[in-house]
């Protein structure tokens, strides 16, 4: 059981690879580190706030497009070239698919994210000439940015197991950009008034909460994050991936393969 | 036991954006079929063909019905390692070379991982594969796809194989290569279902046809049999003046300018000859008359009763 996912996920991360959809890390990392240099001219003394904010947040939304646009294929693309026939038609549980091609996907995030953060500090380390122990802090906004595309790569695969591939990447991409507010959505709810309140309490707790694993703004200013917010968010960040995985697992185990 | 058995197999699609029409994929089919047999399932697009197979390989789910193979149900995980399956023109992960496609199929099969080199090469020489091995896919034909396609389904020895259209989209060589190669699966013992326009083809290769239009089964039968009802019949073919006059000397004749068709009985053959000699016309061929698969589809697709028995 564990072989055989071990066996999709693996191919699903060498398609990654020989798709050269990893190459857009190299891209990255050889950006980064050209244009360090330029913050120091544009930005006197906080180079090192800019570069991180724009480091983090470019890691993340590199994540996040690669998270939708390989998610939303990873299922239909399968179905619509038949190649799951002949996978399927083996001694392979589809939910062992569902999770295999999850875990492959995943891998694939996660080295992509790392080649990305190696990017990020050689620019700090040209930039600040030397790296410190505030930039270790870096580390902890790289975990929670690879909790949130994890849990990402899952809500795309939950979409994608019942609607069209254009129509999952609007749904994830609106659940990306409304994780990003629930605090601001919470907010708003305490103003309302009867249904409307409850509604947009409910959609703030309905949606996975992205801005609580989002730190790199304090990061940048070179705070720590505290521990309990880590384990809190893994714990939230693990519930939340099992809960859509196994939705995923659920329409996927009831579709007929046309 | 049958090596496949389907009892009242039903499949109902939703069709329509709210799906409220409903179209039937298959209605109520019944047959089995028996191990070491191969099995051709005969009939035009839309015949449902192609929905049997995905019940079989668990792909789509019966409306009702049930479906064994090896006795056991077509959803059980170890019926799967002893199947193999071709779909209809296949497409694989194109940025694989055979090597590779070949081992991750033979890992998700459970072939042990020191049997997986060997039955890799033997299923790559089989098809004659063994000089792309190291090639990636996207740049193979689809000739080339068609046998990859074959080796990935036989590659860890299955007992029952099926094969959703398998000369499809392959030229005459390609044809004869894969039908050798049913013969040799044939040979060594294993059932082989397969759908197939090609009624030539299920001449050769089949024991046993089903003919199946609209969703159902319209007649079961062993091709032997088939041959043998139009077996010791001769179809004779002159040409000259006077040919007309030889009409009376068999039977289903047919004139057309100077040149008459028709046919006689065996025993009779050699007075026809006789005959046409002294009319002094030219002999154009005389052919001895085969099974007619094609009568027997034709008249099963066009709402003719049923002549071939049942399952």
């Amino acid at each position: 059981m564990l072989s055989r996912l071990g066996y999709i996920a693996f191919n699903t991360f060498r398609e990654a690879v020989r798709d050269r959809v990893l190459y857009n890390l190299v891209f990255f990392a050889l950006l980064m580190v050209g244009s360090a240099p330029l913050f120091g001219q544009i930005s006197i003394g906080l180079e090192r706030i800019v570069l991180v904010n724009l480091g983090l947040t470019a890691i993340t939304l590199f994540g996040v497009v690669i998270a939708i646009f390989i998610g939303i294929g990873l299922v239909s693309k399968e179905i619509e070239k038949r190649t799951l026939y002949t996978v399927l038609s083996r001694p392979v549980r589809r939910w062992e698919f569902i999770c295999g091609k999850y875990l492959g996907l995943a891998c694939t995030l996660i080295v992509n994210a790392f080649f990305m953060a190696l990017g990020l500090f050689l620019a700090v380390l040209y930039v600040k000439k030397g790296l410190s122990f505030e930039d270790a802090h870096i580390l902890v906004a790289l975990y929670l940015i690879i909790l949130q595309l994890l849990v990402i790569t899952a809500i795309t695969l939950l979409f994608s197991s019942f609607s069209s591939p254009l129509l999952s990447a609007l749904f994830t991409f609106g659940v990306f950009v409304i994780g990003n507010f629930v605090d601001d959505l919470r907010g708003f709810a305490m103003l309302a008034d009867g249904v409307q309140r409850w509604v947009v309490l409910g959609l703030s707790y309905l949606v996975p909460n992205f801005g609580s694993m989002n730190v790199v703004s304090q990061v940048a200013h070179g705070e720590a994050i505290s521990a309990s917010l880590v384990g809190m968010n893994t714990l939230y960040a693990a519930l939340y991936t099992l809960a859509a995985l196994s939705g995923a697992v659920l329409i996927f185990e009831r579709r007929n393969l046309k | 036991m049958p090596a496949i058995e389907i009892i009242g197999l039903k499949k109902k699609y939703s069709v329509g954006f709210w799906r409220k029409s409903e179209r039937w994929g298959l209605r109520g089919l019944t047959l089995s079929v028996d191990e070491g047999e191969v099995f051709g399932c005969l009939g035009p697009n839309g015949a449902g063909k192609t929905t049997t197979l995905k019940l079989l390989m668990g792909l789509i789910y019966p409306s009702a019905g049930e479906a064994r193979i090896l006795g056991m149900p077509v959803n059980d995980p170890g019926v799967k390692a002893e199947i193999g399956f071709l779909p209809e023109q296949p497409y694989f992960y194109d940025y694989l070379t055979p090597t590779e496609l070949l081992g991750y199929y033979a890992r998700l099969s459970g072939v042990p991982a020191g049997e997986i080199p060997q039955k890799l090469t033997a299923a790559l020489m089989r098809v004659g594969m063994a000089e792309t091995a190291d090639t990636q896919l996207r740049k193979f034909s689809k000739g080339m796809l068609q046998r990859v396609g074959i080796a990935q389904a036989i590659l860890h020895d299955p007992k029952v194989v099926f094969l959703d259209e398998p000369m499809s989209g392959l030229d005459p060589v390609g044809r004869h290569e894969v039908r050798e190669l049913i013969e040799q699966l044939r040979n060594e013992g294993r059932t082989i279902f397969f759908s197939t326009h090609i009624l030539s083809d299920a001449e050769t290769l089949c024991n046993r046809i089903a003919v199946m239009h609209k969703g159902e089964l319209r007649g079961v039968s062993a091709v032997s049999e088939l041959v043998a009802a139009t077996a010791g019949k001769t179809e004779i073919v002159v040409q000259g003046a006077g040919v007309d006059a030889l009409q009376t000397l068999g039977s289903d004749s047919r004139l057309v300018g100077d040149s008459l068709r028709f046919v006689v009985a065996s025993q009779q053959l050699d007075g026809a000859l006789e005959t046409i000699r002294k009319a002094n016309v030219r002999l154009i061929s005389v052919n001895p008359l085969r099974g007619n698969l094609e009568e027997y589809f034709l008249g099963q697709v066009s709402g003719d009763p049923i002549a071939g028995g049942n399952a």
